[in-house]
Order: structure tokens, then sequence, then C-alpha cells
């Protein structure tokens, strides 16, 4: 059956999968831990340090507890997905690829307004940064375009190039639609809202509501800890992990609204150290294979 | 003579950057070129997203030939000089010529330069004008970022064309070549171009769908929204920031008017224009009444094939969401009262030191009532101030601030409006943080002037009480601006402040704000500790621990809060009444340095500033000023003029012979503490007169017509100076002592100083001393140029 990106949430996806297929990227399927942005995934992350080539894309579910709105508002969800590519180290042409990637999906530059607006990008928790733009389409930010500089501290040696579209937001623009729940999912009938909208009315009164405070403390401490036996034991890819479910866990207690704001610099500085820690590891533990590969490269 | 056209192209260089990056490559295109020795007439530099742009008009085709000789060492000299010299000139020994200078045999390094090329020194000038070239942030970028030595640009830089007359000036810089083909609008035109020359470049690029001038964009940008606005029956309201951030961020402007739903009009319009402007760079229009009307003004970067509806219904789209959010915070936000709202303030940290937002309402408050009651600011209602004061900071826990920093004060005014609150209150949340910075309007309503001044002089007393100046360019905290706000607000309302006194009530307010916190902490704790109590009666131990660990919990927050309490307090315990005082004129000094700044766009002279300020006990920057204007309509007259050289004359003559004046000779003369009086400002001026007399009566000698005259006049202009000073009818002062310039002229034209009789060498000083003593009751001289 034809794929049809303009009238299905589903076949956007897997048109771009198709094309960034095509370019030689790893598809690969979403990490199996709730993150806060695409950037978290350890092919993002971890991959961007270190001097291999590396092409990837996947899609990744967001969780963002207090953007959550029951369901109420079109545009808002505590819930929503990611369409992320990196690409190591960034081709010559990656600006001509994304616009093609548009193209792919149904926008038409000569209809449609598509502009490079500048927004560069931190992560003071990941220790990173990085240049590069929002794009807009008709206004309407579409994609963070990023070239990322450092990770967990260190110098990106090579540079790679980080796409993330909003998918939820291309769909609705694509197909026309003013409220998110109303997007059509697979082109036969099923929308956004039949798979998501009793989700996000569940979901945003736990985060809210009824999560359970102690207990949400409790596994952050038990998070930081592991992290700290991980590193211990030179597993950064595990310490990384629950560097990431902390970071989780410090978004709900936000969202639970029981971090003050004196508590909440310190917080973010433990889940910092955290990332930070673990991608240090992870860069100083990989270093002599990578150096092995490539003799004249250093962290 | 030819033409020089460089391009260098890259990716999207954010739009904030460009004019900078156009002051940059002309500055580096002429450093090359002034290195190279060759002259540069005319130079236009361009830009676009994509490309910066430099032509050079009628460059030589070479430089010319010339000769450079230096000077060594004289022959003999030891090796290791003559090699060192050999090598700074890039010279052999073998090659080192010998001329005689001054009878000395002496070498010279001679080298010939030959004339170059210009496409051979272009060639090298481009790699260095790119290795150079300094942008505010900048990055690396592909394959050869595998080092972090690769090449740092804006954003990955992409192609260059370099054309000298017709000829490709061939270069490389990390592997891009230089070459004559460019690229046209990215969406408008496929494939490359080539340029032949200067002269065809801009046309070429038109022809492809690129403006390359950055001033004609702006001017479409400009006249074309201003057109579309005026085509849809409404005016376009200007933003300048706004043309050239449109005509940055395209190649091709193509402005597009939409609508908006009129629904939104209900939200107050600086929140419409902000979120425009702000989120989305668009312009906002009127309507003929002057009002905010329902439409936008985008600018495409493309020439649509539907002619723009697609671009113009998705913009619309866009803004509608923003303006719903925008909607919803404002409906939020009204449906707490601003008494409510400014409850919360209790939550925000206004500096870890000097405790919350909350906390600084109560002070600020305080003080606009005291500032009103006090008649400071005249006809100000104390009740109004204070209640407009502690609702000022409300407004900063909304949502619509919380989006929109930039609207506190703004919206709370709406929102005291909204509440029907007094008008004065509603202007004085509103406006109470102006005057922000130079040039800004200066509140003149009693009720802001006294809420924003009390906010100010709070803030500038708090943070110089914890030490937290601001220092060489670093001002995190904006005393400066605070300072320069408190001199506008007086100047401006010709406030009588005194500043002292003020700040003294300032402090006043922090140590009842420590010692507020110390109650507070004290009755958490005595709270805490009786809920826990009751756990003792509990059977329920899971809920007896869960109890005692919230007592727990408490305490050692309410410790938290009494550590605070004493740390404040260890820093407001001043060991003396004259320590306060040092650190009120701390303040002092640091508002009257700012007036200085203020003062200078005005022409007042800073010197004389420090001239009146020098004499102490002055903090009332309108009496000041008064004085520093008196005074320099004075100085610029020719007897204030001469006065001041006399003045100097004595002052060094004193300085010289180490006098101490009259009232080192009473002191002296073992009398017990003559001088204590002295030291009541209202007794000072009868004392000093009746020394001086004293004096004049003691002299042992018949004084010659000149001193005698200078006596006379002194007992003549003193108590009228100090009459007019008492008076603070300055002019009148200064006329006193322009009495004098004739008799200390006359004075030192016919009278000698340093005598050979003792008595009359000792009585002269003190004469002079009088002088001096008379004049710096107006000014200290010392602190005037000239």
């Amino acid at each position: 059956m034809d794929r049809n990106p303009q009238k299905s949430f589903q076949d956007m996806i897997l048109a771009l999968h198709d094309f960034w297929s095509a370019q030689g990227c790893v598809i690969l399927q979403p990490y199996d831990m709730r993150m806060g942005a695409g950037t978290f995934h350890t092919a993002t992350t971890l991959r961007a340090l270190g001097p291999e080539p590396w092409n990837a894309a996947f899609v990744q579910p967001c969780r963002r507890p207090t953007d959550g709105r029951y369901g109420e508002n079109p545009n808002r969800l505590q819930h929503y997905y990611q369409y992320q590519v990196i690409l190591k180290p960034s081709p010559p042409d990656i600006q001509e690829l994304y616009l093609k990637s548009l193209e792919v999906i149904g926008i038409d530059p000569l209809k449609h307004d598509i502009r490079f607006v500048e927004d560069d990008w931190e992560s003071p928790t990941l220790g990173a940064w990085g240049l590069g733009w929002e794009v807009w389409c008709d206004g309407m930010e579409v994609t963070q375009y990023t070239y990322f500089q450092q990770m967990g501290g260190f110098d990106c040696k090579p540079v790679a190039g980080e796409l993330t579209y909003g998918l939820e937001r291309l769909a609705m623009y694509i197909q026309g639609v003013d409220n998110v729940y109303d997007l059509d999912f697979n082109g036969q009938g099923v929308s956004y809202g039949d798979v998501f909208l009793e989700n996000e009315k569940q979901m945003s009164k736990w985060n809210f509501e009824v999560a359970d405070t102690d207990a949400l403390f409790d596994l952050f401490a038990k998070a930081e800890a592991e992290c700290r036996n991980a590193l211990d034991n030179d597993v950064p890819i595990a310490a990384y992990e629950q560097a990431v479910e902390a970071s989780h866990l410090f978004n709900l207690l936000q969202a639970r609204g029981v971090i003050s704001v004196q508590e909440r610099a310190s917080y973010m500085a433990r889940v910092r150290d955290m990332a930070r820690g673990s991608c240090e590891k992870y860069a100083e533990t990989m270093t002599p294979a990578w150096q092995a590969k490539y003799p004249e490269w250093s962290l | 003579m030819s033409d020089f056209l460089l391009e260098l192209r890259s990716e999207e260089i954010p739009a904030r950057m460009q004019a900078g990056a156009r002051a940059e490559l002309e500055k580096l295109f002429r450093r090359e070129m002034d290195a190279a020795g060759v002259a540069v007439g005319d130079v236009t530099v361009w830009s676009t997203p994509r490309r910066l742009a430099l032509v050079a008009k009628g460059l030589p085709e070479a430089t010319e030939a010339v000769s450079e000789e230096a000077k060594g060492p004289p022959v003999g000299a030891p090796d290791q000089a003559v090699d060192g010299f050999c090598r700074k000139n890039g010279v052999s020994r073998g090659d080192l010529e010998v001329r005689e200078v001054k009878g000395r045999e002496t070498y010279f390094a001679v080298k010939n330069v030959p004339g170059r090329a210009m496409s051979e020194l272009l060639a090298e000038a481009i790699p260095a004008i790119i290795r150079d070239f300094s942008w505010p942030k900048s990055m690396r970028w592909g394959a050869a970022s595998l080092s972090t030595e690769s090449l740092r640009w804006v954003r990955p830089l992409s192609g260059i064309v370099a054309i000298f007359g017709e000829e490709l000036v061939a270069c490389e810089v990390d592997g891009i070549a230089s070459g004559y083909a460019t690229m046209g609008h990215r969406f408008h035109h496929t494939g490359e171009i080539t340029i032949g020359n200067a002269a065809d470049y801009a046309e070429k690029l038109r022809a492809c769908h690129v403006i390359v001038d950055h001033e004609e964009r702006q001017d479409m940008v400009r006249e074309g929204a201003a057109k579309a606005a005026a085509e849809a029956g409404l005016k376009l309201v200007e933003d300048e920031g706004l043309v050239i951030e449109n005509a940055g961020l395209t190649e091709w402007p193509v402005p597009l008017l939409g609508r908006f739903d009129e629904a939104f009009l209900d939200v107050p319009p600086e929140v419409i224009q902000l979120t425009a402007r702000v989120n989305q760079k668009y312009f906002v229009c009127e309507s003929a009444d002057g009002k905010l009307a329902n439409a936008f003004v985008c600018t495409a970067n493309i020439e649509a094939a539907d002619g723009g509806a697609a671009i113009v219904d998705g913009n619309r789209k866009v803004l509608a969401a923003r303006l719903s959010d925008a909607r919803f915070f404002w409906e939020l936000d009204q449906k707490t009262s601003l008494e409510d709202h400014a409850t919360k303030l209790e939550r925000i940290t206004f500096h870890e030191k000097l405790g919350t937002v909350a906390d600084k309402v109560e002070r600020v408050a305080k003080l606009a009532r005291w500032l009103a009651e006090e008649g400071i600011v005249p006809d100000c209602d104390p009740a109004l101030a204070q209640q407009a004061a502690e609702l000022c900071k409300a407004d900063l826990v909304t949502e619509m601030v919380g989006e929109f920093p930039e609207l506190q004060g703004l919206m709370g005014g709406y929102h005291a409006e909204k509440e029907r609150l007094p008008r004065e209150v509603s202007d004085a949340i509103r406006d109470h943080y102006k005057p922000v910075g130079q040039g800004d309007d200066v509140p003149t309503a009693p009720v802001t002037v006294a809420v924003s001044l009390a906010d100010k002089l709070d803030t500038l007393f708090s943070f110089f009480v914890i030490n937290q100046p601001p220092t060489g360019s670093k001002d995190p905290f904006a005393l400066r601006r605070a300072a320069l706000a408190v001199c506008s607000l007086a100047t401006i309302g010709t406030l009588r402040i005194p500043l002292i006194n003020a700040l003294a009530n300032a402090y006043a307010g922090l140590v009842t704000t420590a010692l507020d916190w110390a109650e507070r902490a004290q009755s958490d704790a005595a709270a805490s500790a009786s809920r826990a109590r009751q756990t003792l009666d509990l059977q329920d131990f899971a809920n007896r621990s869960k109890l005692l660990s919230e007592a727990q919990t408490s305490l050692r927050e309410t410790t938290g809060a009494a550590v605070q309490a004493m740390e404040l307090l260890k820093t407001l315990k001043y060991q003396s009444p004259n320590e306060l005082v040092e650190k009120t004129i701390e303040v002092v000094a640091f508002i009257f340095d700012r007036l200085k700044v203020q003062q200078r766009e005005a022409g007042v002279r800073h010197d004389l500033i420090d001239a009146v300020f020098a004499l102490g006990g002055e903090d009332d920057l309108v009496r000041l000023l008064a004085r520093v204007h008196a005074l320099q309509a004075f100085i610029d007259t020719d007897n204030g003029a001469n006065l001041l050289a006399g003045y100097k004359r004595a002052a060094n003559i004193l300085k010289k012979e180490d006098w101490h004046g009259v009232e080192g000779e009473i002191a002296r003369t073992g009398e017990e503490d003559p001088l204590s009086q002295v030291d009541d400002p209202d007794m000072k001026a009868v004392v000093e007169a009746r020394m001086a007399q004293a004096h004049a009566a003691e002299l042992s000698y018949t004084p010659e017509p000149a001193e005698k005259a200078l006596i006379e006049a002194l007992d003549a202009a003193e108590p009228q100076a100090a009459a007019a000073i008492e008076a603070e009818d300055f002019a009148t002062a200064m006329a006193a002592l322009a009495s004098l310039r004739a008799p200390i002229d006359a004075f030192f034209e016919d009278v000698t100083v340093n005598d050979e009789n003792p008595d009359k060498r000792a009585a002269r000083l003190d004469l002079l001393a009088r002088f001096r003593a008379a004049v710096h009751n107006v000014a200290d001289f010392s602190k005037i140029d000239g």
C-alpha cells in the first residue's frame, strides 16, 4: 500500500525512516526508559563522544510531566514524540538533506516559508552545548537543528549534527489539524486521541496529583546511589541510565510541586553530576579503543 | 586599477550578528591591505543570512617596490648582537652594508622589497581574514573537526568567491577553495551562478532572487510592511529593530499581512505586541483611532506560488496558539487578586542574604510611606504610597510575567485597574521600575515617585550592606542604574532628599527584616515541636513516625531561617554610629558618582561636583546641584577664574610652609579646646569669624594697605557668604567671594608673605589661611581643574 505522509501520522514517521535509512542511518527503536528529550538517548549523548562516525535516526517518546494538561490543551502533552537524527561527522550537505526530508513528508518549500532562526542549545545537565537554529515553517518551529560542540564537558571531535523534529507539530501542520488529538494516526480512521487521550488524562493526574512523593524522593536517592555503584565498577552506560532515571524522577517531583526554589538548584546539580560523571567515565573508558583506531585522536 | 569582490558563503548567519560581521570584514580587509602598503579607497560590505560580501574599488594591480633599511650595531659589536640584528631583519651577515655614522662604522640591513601582484597579496589576505575573523560565538563542523584546530566560523563556511578584475584569486581555507561560483536563493534557484566580476555580482544575484544589499532589503521590509498595512486600511506600528531582524533573516523579503481573531484584543495590547514581536518577529498594526488592530505583518523569504496564502494561514495559526496561551495566562492571573499574588512573593528569593521579595516589599512600603509623611515627596498620600508599594511586585508571580519578564509592572498596573484600585496606585505599580537607564521617562506622579525611590534606595543600601557593590564592568544587581534613577527622580522632581537620613531608614528596615525572621523561626519551631509532642499520644506507629519526620523537616527549615537571621544581624551590627554613617556615605558617594555621569550630558563639570561634595555633609542632590551650577557660572567669569588662581596660589604657599592656618595656631596657644564649638555646623561660621577678628585686633604691627584691604574684604565677605549659603542663595555667596578677588590679587602684588619678621610672616600666613577657609565655605577649590 502506498504511504501517505500527509494523511497519516505513522506514514510520516515511516517516510522519515525510509529517507534517513537511505542516507545510511541506523534506524533505531526508542530507548526503553522515560526521558525528557531524544537528546538523552545514548545514541545521541554517548555516541556524540569519540572519533568514530555514527549516523542514526529514531523516534523517542518524551516525557515532560509539567506540560501535562489532562488532555484539554490542543498543543500541550506530557508525552509526545521526537524524531531524532544524528550524523557524525556532520556532512557538508546536512542542510540540503534536512530540507529534502521535509519535502518527503509533503512540505513544499516554494509554498511554505522555511527559515533557519538562530537558536543555540545548551544542556548544563549533560555538560553539553552546540550552535544551530530552530527551523521555522510558516512561523512555526518544526525542528531543532544543532551542531554539537561539547558533550559531557568534552570537545566533540568530530562535531555531530543533530536534528530533532517535533512530530506532532509537523503532522498537525501537514494534516491541517488544529488539535493534536484530531490527528489521523494511521490513515485508516484511528486518531491520535484514540491512541493517547486517555493516557494524557490519567498520566496528567498521576504526575500532578497522585504520584507518591516519598517514594519518588526515595527512588531518586536510590538512582543516585546506583549511579555511583555503576561508576565505581566501571560500567558507565549503566551509570548513565541511572542519571536519566534520576532526571525524570526530578521532573516528576517538580510536577508534584514538592521541590522548593532553594532545593531545586541542588537537585539539578545532583542530576548534572550523575550525567556528566557518566559521560566522562564513558569517554575515559572508551578512549583506548578509540585511539587504537585513531592514533592521532585524544580526548 | 581593478575592483575586488569577496563573498564568504555560509549556513544561516544569525540576524543579530550581521552588522558586526560586516564591520569586522571591512576592518580585517583594511588591516591586511594596510600591512601590504596598499591604499584602499571605497569599500562596500553587504550581508544576507547566507553570505558576507565585500567590494573594494580601484585597487592597484601591484604594489610598488620599496627599499627598507634598518640601522644595526656598530662594526665590532659582539657577534650575538650582530646575529640578532640579522635574524630580526631576515638577512644574512654577508648582506649587511657598512656605513659611517658619526664617525663609527655601522652595520645596515637593506632589504629591497619587490612589488607584488595584487592577486597574490589577496590570495594571502583572504585566509588570514577568515582565520582571524571574530564572531560573538563560533563553531567547528564536519570531518575536519576531528581536530579542535579546525577552522571556526559562525556556522559552517561553505564557499568563497574571490575575483580581482575578471581574474580568480585562487586560495584555499580548510579545504574550501575559492571560485567564481556562488549560490542563489535557497528555494527559488537551483544550481550554481557564475560571477564574472565585482560589477555584475549584485545584479546576477538579484536575478536569482537574492538581494545582497542589506539596506535594500531593509527598505523592502519597511516599505512593504507599511504598504501591506495601508492596503488593509491600517497603520503599521513602526519597529526598526524588527526591520533589521527580518532583513537579516531573508534574502528575498516579502512582507505579508494576516489577521487574527478579534477576540484576542481583550488581552492588553502590549502583550499582543510582545508575543508577536519576540516570538514571531511580526509587526503589529493600528487602526485609524490609534488602537491595536487584529492584524500582523510577517516577512516571508519566498515569492510563494499561491501569493502567500498558505504562509499567512500558517503564521496566523501559530500566532493564534501563542495568543491563546497569552489570553489563558491573562484570564488565569485575574482570578487571583494582586493582594493574594503578593503573598506568594514569600517564595521568591530576592537575594540569599537579604531574604525574599516579600521581605523587600515590606521594607519598600515602610520607606515609601516615610518619604510621603516627611514631605520629601511632596503632595504624596502616605497611605496610597504604602498600598502601591505593597502591591508593586505582586505581578512577578503571575503566569504572564513568568512568560514575559519584560511585562513586569505593566501587568500589575493592568490588574490594579481591573480591581478598580485608586488611579495613583495602579500608575505607581505600572511605573515604579522607571526610570530604567538614561533616556527613559522619569515619573513625576507623587505616589509613583515615592515607590520608585523607596525601591531603589532599599536596593542600593541593601547590596552595599552585604558588600556587593558593582566592580568594574560587573553590576549584577544593576546598582548603577538604581543610583542613576535616584539622581533623575531627585533632579527632575526637585526632591529634597536627605539621603543619609533616608538610608538610615533603609537600615532600620533591614534590621526589622532580620528580627522578623528570627521571631518567625522561633514560633515555627515552637509550633512544630508542639505538633510532634501530640504524637506521644498516638498508638499508630506509622503515623507517629510520619509526624516526627515532618517535625524534623520543619525544624531543619526553621534552623535555616534562624541562621539566616543571625547572619544578616551580624552584617548589620555596626560597632559605632560612625560605622553606619560611613556605610551611608559610601552609598551617597556612589549616588553622587552617577550624578556626575548624568550631569556630564547637561554640561556640568564633574570636578565642580567633587569640589562641593568634598566639603562633606552634603547629601541633598538638589542643593548640591544648585551649588554646582552657581559655582560653574562663577568659575566661568573673570572674577571666578582669577579668584581660583589666587586660591591656588594661597593654597600652594600654605602647603609649602606647612601652615595649618587659623585653627592650627589656636590649637598651639594651649587654650582649652577652643575648637570644641567648631564641629557644630551652626557655630562654625561664628567661631571662625570671632577668631579672625581676634587675630586682626592682635596684629603687633601696622598692616600694609593691601593687607588691610584683604582683612577688611574678608570681614565683609565672610558673613555675607555664610548668610547666603544658609539661605541657599548660592549666587550671592559667589558674589561675596568675588569681592575678594581684587584684594587677593593686590595682596600678592604688594605684600611679602615671607617677611623677616616672624610675627608678620605668621599673621600673613594666617590671613591666607583665612582666605582659603572663606573660599571653602562655598566649595573646595582644590578639587577644581585649571
